[in-house]
C-alpha cells in the first residue's frame, strides 16, 4: 500500500509541505530540504490507480533522464528514491505557468506567438543538443519562466515519453501503441518512431497553430484511426481561421505541420532562427493556401500514408544536424582577399551540409555613450548601405533563398554583439576574419580572439595567406571610431 | 565507490594496462577481473602476476574457461588453436601461477553484484549468454540486481522489461547509463585483451555504486605491440591478426 502524503510528513529527508497538483498520472507536492534553499517539487507517480504500467514507466523514464539533462531549459534533478513501494523523484520548482492558459485567450497577437515559439524552439534545441526527444510537447508542458532581468525562457518540463539516443529507452520495448498526446503527436510517433527529433517540431507547431488561431489543426482524435488521418487530411490553413495573420506564421507553422520530417525545419535551432526574424522568412506556395488541399491529393496522400514504413523513418531520423553557420563580416575595413578567403571557407562548410543555413552578419560601432540613434534617415541609410554590402559579398557564395539570411547588428562592442547573436540563435559555427598585427590591434586587442575565447559555438578565424600589414588598417570587425 | 570491471584480458599487458590506466583516471579504486587472464596473448605470465598482486591488495577475480583448461588433460572444449595457446602458456606459468588460476572461484557476489565470467545458471559450463533466453536463464539464476559478465566479447547491457522479459541495450562507450534499482540489469563488459567487433580498442567498464551509472568504455592501446609479441612468440598468427582487426 502506497504512502499517504500529509503535510509535515519526511521522505528522503524532504519535508512536505502541500499538494501542488493531482495529475492523473503522478502527484505533484512541494517539498523542502535543509540543504537547498530553492522551491522544490516532489513527484510521486500513481502506483494505485488504473493502468499501472504505463505510468510507473513513464516515471521511470523520467528519472533515468533528470539526472543528465542540465542547462537553463529544464527543472534541475535534486534527488530520488524509494519509500516503502512509493517512488518519488525531487526536483527544482521552475516559477511561471505553462502556456496552457494562454490556449483560452487564444487567438493571441501573432508576434506574441512567434516569440513563444522561438523560446520553446530554444529550449527544444537546448534538449536535442543534449541527445533527447522530448516527445510530448504540449502547452501544458512549456513553461514560460521569467529570469532575473525581466528575460523570458520557456523551461521543458514532463520527460516522461522522453527518448535519450545513447540511454536504453524503457518505453520503445514495452507498448506497441502510439506514445503522446493525442492533438500533438506527431505521424512518425503514431507509428511507433521514437527517435526523430523533428517530432518535436511538430507537436510545437500545432502548439502554435492552436495558439495562432484558438482552433486544433488535427482536433482530438480519440482512436489510432482519427490519429491517422494526420497523414492525409492536412490541417485548415491558419488564414483562413484568423484573415489577418501574417503569411509568414503561416509559412512557419505549416512546415511544422508537415507530414513528412524531411520537409519539415531540419532543426530547432532552424524554426528559432526563422521566428526571430520573420522578415527573413522565405515565404513558398504554403503563406498563400487559404483552403484545404483537394481530395485528389488527399488522396494521394492517403496511398502514400499505407507505404509508410517505421523502420525507413527512423534510419531517416539520424540523418546529421543540419548546423546554422554564421559569417561576420567587416564592412568598414574591407580587404579583397580576406574576403574570398573567407568566402572560400563559407563556400566548403555550406556544400558540405545541404540543410545548413548561413547567417551574414556585421556590426555596427555606436557610440558607447550619447544620442546614436538607429531611427534616423542617415543610420537607416547606413544600415540599408550595410545589407547591400552583405548580399553583395555573399552574392557569389550562390545560396538559394531559403539557405541564407543577412543582420546588420548595433553596438558599441562588436566582440560581445557577435558573441550575443550567436548565443540566441544557437549558431553552430561562426566564421569570422582576423587581420595582421597593427597598431589599432595593439591598442584594442583581438576580436576574434575574444570572440573565440566567450562564443559558446565552434570558432574559424579565417587569415588570408598573403601577410596584410598596410599601415592604418585594423582588426577584423573592429573598425574605426564611430564617425 | 567506483568499481572497474575488466573481462577476457588474455595475457595481453599492453591493453591490461591502458584499461587499468582509464578507469583509474575514471576514479576506480577497486577492480574486479571477470576471467579468461590468459590465452591467446604473449604476456600470460606478466597479466597473472599483475591480477594476483590486485586480488592481493583486495580485488576479486574469478576463472573463466581459458583459465581453467590449464588443468591437467582439459581444454578439451577450446578450439585447436586455443588449445595450443593454452598448452604454451601452461609452459610459460610457475606452480605459483597455475596454482592461482586453478584456485580462483567461478562466482562471487559482492552485495547486490553477481561477478561470474559466462552466466549465472551454470558458472563452470561456460554457455554464452549471446541470446535472449540465455539471459533470461541467467538472470533468472541469481537474486542480485546487478551480474557482470566477461565470456561474450563484445560489450552489452540488458535488462529486464515490466514483464520480466530481457531487453538488449547497445551501450555508447563513455555514456554513463543510470541503472534503474526496479530494473534487473546484465552487463557483458565486453573484452580488454581481445575485442572482436572490428574496433582494436580494449573494452572494460566502471560502476559508480552510490549513484548506480555504468559506464562503458574503449580504450586504445598499442595492438600493434601487443601483436609482434604475439608473432615473435610463435604463437597463430590469427591472434596477432585478431588485434590488429579487432
Amino acid at each position: 500500500m502506497p504512502i499517504k502524503l500529509r503535510p509535515g510528513l519526511v521522505i528522503g529527508g524532504f519535508t512536505v509541505v502541500e499538494p501542488l497538483h493531482e495529475g492523473g498520472m503522478a502527484t505533484l507536492w512541494r517539498v523542502t530540504h535543509p540543504d537547498h534553499p530553492i522551491p522544490l517539487l516532489m513527484k510521486l507517480p500513481r502506483i494505485d490507480y488504473g493502468e499501472a504500467a504505463s505510468q510507473v514507466v513513464g516515471f521511470e523514464v523520467e528519472r533515468m533522464l533528470l539526472p543528465v539533462l542540465s542547462g537553463p531549459h529544464v527543472p534541475r534533478f535534486i534527488a530520488a528514491g524509494d519509500e516503502d513501494d512509493q517512488p518519488w523523484l525531487v526536483m527544482e520548482q521552475v516559477s511561471g505557468q505553462t502556456l496552457k492558459p494562454l490556449l483560452d485567450a487564444a487567438p493571441i497577437a501573432p508576434e506574441r506567438v512567434a516569440a513563444l515559439g522561438a523560446l520553446a524552439a530554444l529550449a527544444l534545441d537546448d534538449l536535442h543538443r543534449q541527445q533527447v526527444v522530448h516527445l510530448d510537447v504540449k502547452p501544458s508542458n512549456l513553461l514560460l519562466h521569467r529570469a532575473e532581468g525581466g528575460i523570458e525562457r520557456i523551461v521543458l518540463i514532463d520527460f516522461g515519453l522522453s527518448r535519450h539516443a545513447q540511454l536504453p529507452d524503457l518505453l520503445a520495448e514495452q507498448f506497441h501503441v502510439p506514445m503522446g498526446t493525442a492533438p500533438y503527436i506527431s505521424p512518425e510517433q503514431v507509428l511507433g518512431v521514437r527517435s526523430d527529433p523533428r517530432s518535436d517540431l511538430f507537436a510545437l507547431g500545432v502548439t502554435l497553430y492552436h495558439l495562432a488561431t484558438g482552433q486544433r489543426p488535427f482536433g482530438f482524435p480519440g482512436s489510432l484511426r482519427g490519429l491517422k488521418r494526420r497523414f492525409y487530411q492536412d490541417p485548415l490553413p491558419p488564414r483562413s481561421l484568423v484573415p489577418d495573420l501574417p503569411r509568414w506564421l503561416q509559412e512557419a507553422i505549416l512546415r511544422c505541420l508537415e507530414v513528412d520530417p524531411d520537409a519539415r525545419y531540419p532543426t530547432a535551432a532552424q524554426l528559432a532562427l526563422d521566428l526571430q526574424h520573420p522578415e527573413q522568412i522565405v515565404l513558398t506556395d504554403r503563406a498563400d493556401r487559404m483552403r484545404r488541399d483537394g481530395t485528389l491529393a488527399r488522396t494521394r496522400r492517403w496511398w502514400r500514408s499505407l507505404g509508410m514504413e517505421p523502420e525507413k523513418l527512423a534510419a531517416r531520423a539520424m540523418t546529421p544536424r543540419a548546423p546554422l553557420i554564421m559569417v561576420a563580416l567587416d564592412l568598414k575595413q574591407r580587404d579583397m582577399e580576406l574576403d574570398a578567403a573567407i568566402r572560400d571557407t563559407v563556400q566548403r562548410l555550406v556544400a558540405t551540409a545541404p540543410g545548413s543555413r548561413l547567417a551574414c552578419v556585421t556590426v555596427m560601432r555606436t557610440a558607447r555613450i550619447g544620442m546614436d540613434s538607429n531611427l534616423d534617415a542617415e543610420g537607416r541609410n547606413r544600415h540599408v548601405k550595410r545589407l547591400v554590402a552583405l548580399r553583395d559579398w555573399a552574392r557569389a557564395l550562390d545560396l538559394p533563398d531559403h539557405r541564407i539570411t543577412f543582420h546588420v547588428l548595433e553596438s558599441p562592442d562588436i566582440a560581445e554583439a557577435l558573441v550575443e547573436h550567436a548565443r540566441g540563435n544557437a549558431i553552430d559555427h561562426l566564421i569570422m576574419g582576423a587581420r595582421g598585427m597593427t597598431g589599432v590591434r595593439r591598442l584594442l586587442g583581438s576580436v576574434s580572439a575574444r570572440v573565440a575565447a566567450e562564443a559558446d559555438c565552434t570558432i574559424t578565424v579565417v587569415r588570408s595567406r598573403r601577410a596584410v600589414t598596410e599601415a592604418g588598417g585594423s582588426d577584423a570587425m573592429h573598425g574605426a571610431a564611430p564617425d | 565507490m567506483r568499481i572497474g570491471f575488466l573481462a577476457d584480458l588474455h595475457a595481453n599487458r599492453e591493453a591490461t594496462e591502458a584499461c587499468m590506466k582509464a578507469l583509474s583516471r575514471a576514479g576506480c579504486k577497486r577492480f574486479v577481473f571477470l576471467g579468461d587472464l590468459i590465452g591467446y596473448g604473449a604476456d600470460p605470465a606478466w597479466v597473472v602476476d599483475f591480477v594476483r598482486a590486485q586480488v592481493a591488495a583486495g580485488a576479486v577475480a574469478v576463472q573463466g574457461n581459458h583459465d581453467a583448461a590449464l588443468r591437467e588433460g582439459a581444454g578439451g572444449a577450446l578450439h585447436a588453436e586455443a588449445r595450443a595457446a593454452i598448452d604454451w602458456t601452461r609452459a610459460r606459468l610457475d606452480d605459483a601461477q597455475r596454482s592461482f588460476l586453478l584456485g580462483l572461484p567461478l562466482a562471487v557476489e559482492d552485495g547486490d553484484r553477481l561477478y561470474v565470467h559466462a552466466n549465472a545458471f551454470d558458472p563452470g559450463g561456460w554457455a554464452y549468454v549471446h541470446n535472449a533466453l540465455a539471459v533470461e536463464r541467467s538472470l533468472a539464476a541469481t537474486g542480485c540486481s546487478l551480474t557482470l559478465v566477461g565470456h561474450v566479447h563484445d560489450q552489452a547491457l540488458h535488462y529486464t522489461g515490466t514483464a520480466g522479459q530481457p531487453i538488449r541495450f547497445d551501450p555508447v562507450p563513455g555514456v554513463a547509463v543510470p541503472l534503474l534499482a526496479s530494473r534487473r540489469w546484465l552487463a557483458v563488459v565486453g573484452s580488454c585483451g581481445q575485442p572482436r567487433d572490428g574496433n582494436p580498442a580494449a573494452a572494460c567498464a566502471w560502476l559508480d555504486t552510490a549513484g548506480r551509472r555504468l559506464t562503458f568504455l574503449r580504450v586504445p592501446y598499442d595492438h600493434a605491440g601487443a601483436a609482434a609479441k604475439i608473432r615473435a612468440a610463435g604463437l597463430p598468427e590469427t591472434f596477432a591478426a585478431r588485434l590488429e582487426g579487432g
